[in-house]
């Protein structure tokens, strides 16, 4: 290729100061292939872009480089430039002058050396650069909102108000998550189902959203825009066409031994069952593993007493395939097992008890119809003691090492509500820190001090150690006091950590997203990019991120709409041209670029080679340029050498390791 | 003590117990647990503060040191791995090589050992100086 | 050979074009200098520095050779700077053995709000080559004009 074009660009004083700019372009106009070279104040102006379209037209160049500031800074600009005047965008290199090379450089001489020598670089690179083209791809118009939980829920209702299709897979029998199984939601103690409910309604009855319950992802491919997804729709046993949700089959079931999921643990239900009365679907299902006639054939009620004809003991797991154009993670969190933590009873006593168990029992709804009561004899407790930071913060293996952010709120709107309900009830809540950042969320935990009476101790709890009289001891320290207490308890509430659904792991493999130690997936930026993930086309919505509560749930799961909205608004999506390349007469097959690929690009294909005369079928890497995002890790991978990064080839590089080293 | 060797003896600290206290997130989850607390005047959560404020002389004076029971409950329960029973070890053995300066051979101490010993205290005292 | 005939080391870097060249950018920006003798080639990661560059790099007479990318799990693309690290290590410890010291080749990782570590590495690195003087190794006498 010869035409190639230098504009040195004076940028003011800041690259003129430090760089003798003529003595560049006449450098510049010494090397192989240079057809024109020339100088100008402000090469990013409107006049300096006519002087580059100019020239481009006129002296029919087939490359230009600009030495200017930093391409980070004004490579989009030129590369539109060169489009306009009739040039392929990538055939223009920027030679960074000034953050590289005139600010940091006081002395003429020496800048003006290393500008020329970094021209020279970018003039050799230029002369290897080929015309390339951003692809197109088309998007799929309808989105996957994995986990149907107040996240996903919220996702799914934003998109399909929008306009765009959306389907929920939600693994359990109904949607609502977590925040169905909560008593009241904090700062302003609504209650939870009377929020909840009529938006799991409106998802249902909603025209543009389908919800998969008890179904999973089983295997996703493709890439934004285009992903094609496998879910498993679990064998329900109970025909949902037909089913009325009468109930019947769940009264008359005789095996009722199964422990209830949505009342954790703490009651029992039938094994064939809905887990709440608000569920959605409102369509029960059949747990094989307690169920009579599926176990051993003996049964067969629930058959009988359905008016409906809905039951169908031969259902199959169904696999159903659907294209969607973007997927939302919303897949929540569990609350840890809390077996490394003998020291507070909890597996000795039933009287200690988690958080969330709390909840269930202060639910109406729930195993004691909210009557506050020791599980262990149903008496009303008189002391109640809290117990801050289990598993969170622990830096020692045994819990996790991150905040579990929501505690501190909700046991202080615990230990408001027993306050309030039962006045004469006793509560003390053991703190290492109390963390209340967000809105009047301060003010409800001083309320809890001040209004309700709450006796908050700062120190954490040594041990808890049930006692002959069914009491528990709970010895602790005031750390501001330096006093060590010994507190009476009838009740001991733990904060266990949170940490994400075991799922995610699985999903996130499925999706090529990233995962940190936690298990949190990771977003594509921390501060300016939280609800997308470094895959194209993914979104995280929810705790599946980070730990958080439901009003920043909410905003994430609106935020991961709008991401999704915008996306699914696109009717191309241009695809970025820098991608890797396989020459097919080197490429032996081997695999070692498809396994060092992030994005899951590489694919094989059996191709018919012409290889010099020689005619045979080959397996070769074939790219996908829609998930390839050029880092070139294959390129240096592949040991036949096959495998090259358009934009950044090796002969371009090492043209410029050449044109620096010359 | 002098400023700059408080300084070494807070390094030496932290090395032969092998902590770092500046992982302490105050919690006090050990002093929650010690059963010699009452007796401590410096207490367990605060063992931690003294290396880190290189206070080693005042460290080196409290009776806490020989309350200690090792019984490692704080070492055990500690979220941060910080082990105060650990860093009270270490000052303990710092005072004590300070104080008798050379060390019995393992061959004089059977002549030492009195048969009313009982049988626990020296375990419990093994148990207490190994490293 | 420069006017004060002080030796004038050739110094090759590569900058992966998400965290370590906007650090030299950021550097730039800040007014922190560092030795004219750095030269940087932008590549889209750090992983894209095929070993045969450094080789090809000594072979045309470079003094040093450094390679910067984002800081280990903040890759741009999640695994490249992992790569990256292996690769040279390997590489690093086999041109050690083949007379180019340690000294001359080097992984820094460098993020883009870190101008002050662009700096300060490169200005380490330039000084630790000029103590060793030239390189003669490796250099190729059919490349010498």
């Amino acid at each position: 290729m010869n035409g190639i074009g230098v504009f040195v660009c004076h940028c003011g004083s800041n690259i003129a100061a430090t760089v003798d700019v003529k003595k560049v372009v006449e450098m510049a106009k010494l090397e192989p292939g240079v057809v024109h070279a020339e100088e100008y104040q402000y090469m990013c102006s409107e006049a300096g872009q006519e002087r580059i379209a100019k020239a481009i037209r006129e002296k029919k160049l087939s490359g230009i480089v600009v030495c200017s500031c930093s391409p980070r800074m004004h490579e989009t600009t030129f590369r539109k430039c060169a489009e306009k005047a009739g040039l392929n965008p990538y055939m223009v290199e920027i030679a960074n002058l000034r953050e590289q090379c005139s600010w940091v450089h006081k002395d003429i001489n020496e800048g003006t050396e290393k500008a020329v020598i970094l021209t020279r670089a970018a003039i050799a690179k230029v002369s290897l650069n080929t015309s390339l083209y951003a692809g197109e791809s088309g998007v799929t118009k309808r989105a996957l909102v994995i986990g149907g939980g107040i996240a996903g829920i919220q996702t799914a209702l934003d998109i399909a108000d929008a306009g765009y299709e959306v389907d929920i897979v939600e693994k359990t029998p109904s949607i609502g998550g977590k925040m169905a199984q909560l008593d009241k939601t904090f700062p302003t103690l609504d209650c939870s189902a009377c929020i909840l409910t009529p938006k799991m309604v409106d998802a249902a009855a909603h025209e543009k959203i389908n919800i998969y319950s008890y179904s999973e992802v089983e295997k996703v491919s493709g890439f934004v825009g285009d992903f094609t997804v496998d879910i498993r729709k679990k064998a329900r046993y109970v025909n949902m066409d037909k089913c009325t949700g009468c109930g019947a089959c769940m009264e008359k079931c005789p095996s009722k031994k199964a422990l209830s999921e949505f009342n954790s643990g703490l009651s029992t239900r039938p094994a064939i069952y809905t887990p709440f009365a608000q569920a959605i679907p409102n369509v029960p299902v059949i747990d094989p593993s307690q169920c009579l006639k599926l176990k051993n054939d003996k049964c067969g009620l629930c058959e009988r007493v359905c008016q409906a004809g809905a039951i169908d003991y031969k259902q199959e797991d169904e696999i159903v395939t659907r294209k969607y154009g973007a997927i939302v993670v919303a897949t929540g969190f569990e609350v840890i097992k809390l077996d490394n933590y003998d020291e507070y009873a909890y597996s000795q006593s039933k009287d200690v008890i988690t958080s969330l168990e709390l909840e269930r029992i202060m639910n109406a709804a729930g195993p004691t119809k909210g009557h506050l009561e020791r599980l262990s004899d149903g008496k009303a407790p008189k002391n109640i003691v809290f117990i801050q930071c289990v598993g969170s913060r622990c830096a020692d293996g045994k819990g996790k090492s991150y905040c579990s952010k929501i505690c501190c709120m909700y046991t202080a709107k615990h230990a408001i509500l027993i306050r309030d309900k039962y006045p004469d009830v006793n509560v003390t809540v053991f703190y290492i820190d109390v963390r209340t950042p967000g809105k009047n969320f301060d003010e409800f935990y001083r309320r809890a001090v001040e209004e309700y009476g709450v006796n908050y101790v700062k120190g954490q709890v040594g041990k808890v150690t049930p006692e002959p009289n069914g009491k528990l001891t709970v010895h602790g320290v005031d750390l501001l006091d330096n006093k060590q207490l010994k507190v009476e308890a009838d009740m001991v509430v733990l904060a266990a950590a949170i940490e994400p659904s075991p799922e995610v792991r699985n999903i996130a493999t499925m999706l090529t997203a990233s995962i940190d130690t936690n298990n949190f997936i990771t977003e594509a930026h921390p501060k300016l990019r939280p609800v997308e993930s470094p895959t194209a086309g993914v979104f995280l919505s929810g705790i599946c991120q980070g730990p958080k509560d439901i009003p920043e749930t909410v905003s994430q799961a609106g935020a991961a709409a709008v991401k999704v909205i915008g996306l699914l608004a696109k009717d191309k999506l241009l695809t970025n041209p820098c991608t890797a390349k396989a020459d097919e007469l080197l490429c032996n097959g081997c695999s070692a670029c498809f396994n060092v690929c992030p994005y899951g690009a590489i694919s094989y294909e059996d191709k018919l080679i012409n290889d010099h005369g020689v005619r045979e079928t080959r397996r070769v890497a074939v790219v996908n340029n829609a998930l390839c995002q050029g880092c070139g890790a294959c390129t240096v991978t592949c040991p036949s050498g096959a495998m090259d990064l358009q934009g950044f080839s090796n002969r371009q590089i090492i043209a410029e390791v050449d044109a620096i080293c010359r | 003590m002098s400023h700059a060797n408080n300084k070494t003896a807070a390094a030496k600290i932290a090395e032969i117990s092998g902590t770092n206290p500046l992982k302490c997130m105050k919690c006090g989850k050990c002093s929650a647990s010690c059963p010699a607390f009452d007796k401590m005047d410096i207490k367990p959560h605060q063992f931690v503060s003294y290396v880190v404020n290189e206070d080693i002389d005042a460290l080196a004076k409290c009776e806490s040191l020989w309350y200690c029971l090792s019984c490692f409950a704080c070492v055990e329960r500690c979220p941060r791995d910080v082990k105060p029973g650990k860093i009270v070890d270490a000052a303990r053995q710092m005072v004590v090589r300070q104080k008798g300066g050379n060390y019995l051979s393992a061959n004089e101490i059977p002549a030492l050992i009195d048969d009313d010993v009982p049988q626990q205290l020296l375990v419990s005292a093994f148990r207490k100086f190994r490293r | 050979m420069s006017i004060n005939q002080e030796f004038k080391p050739k110094i090759v870097a590569f900058c992966c074009n998400w965290c370590s060249y906007a650090g030299a950018d950021l550097a730039g920006g800040s007014r922190l200098s560092y030795p004219a003798d750095v030269k940087i080639i932008r590549v889209p990661c750090s992983c894209r520095v095929n070993p045969m560059f450094i080789l090809r790099a000594f072979e045309r007479g470079a003094d040093g050779v450094i390679i910067c990318g984002c800081h280990p799990g903040d890759c741009h693309y999640s695994t490249g700077n992992y790569y990256a690290r292996r690769r040279m290590t390997l590489l690093f410890s086999m041109l050690d053995y083949l007379g180019i010291e340690k000294e001359r080749t080097r992984v820094e990782w460098v993020s883009a709000a870190e101008g002050v570590k662009f700096s300060t590495t490169m200005n380490e690195f330039v000084s630790a080559v000029r103590e060793l003087g030239p390189n003669r190794r490796l250099g190729d006498l059919r490349c010498k004009d």
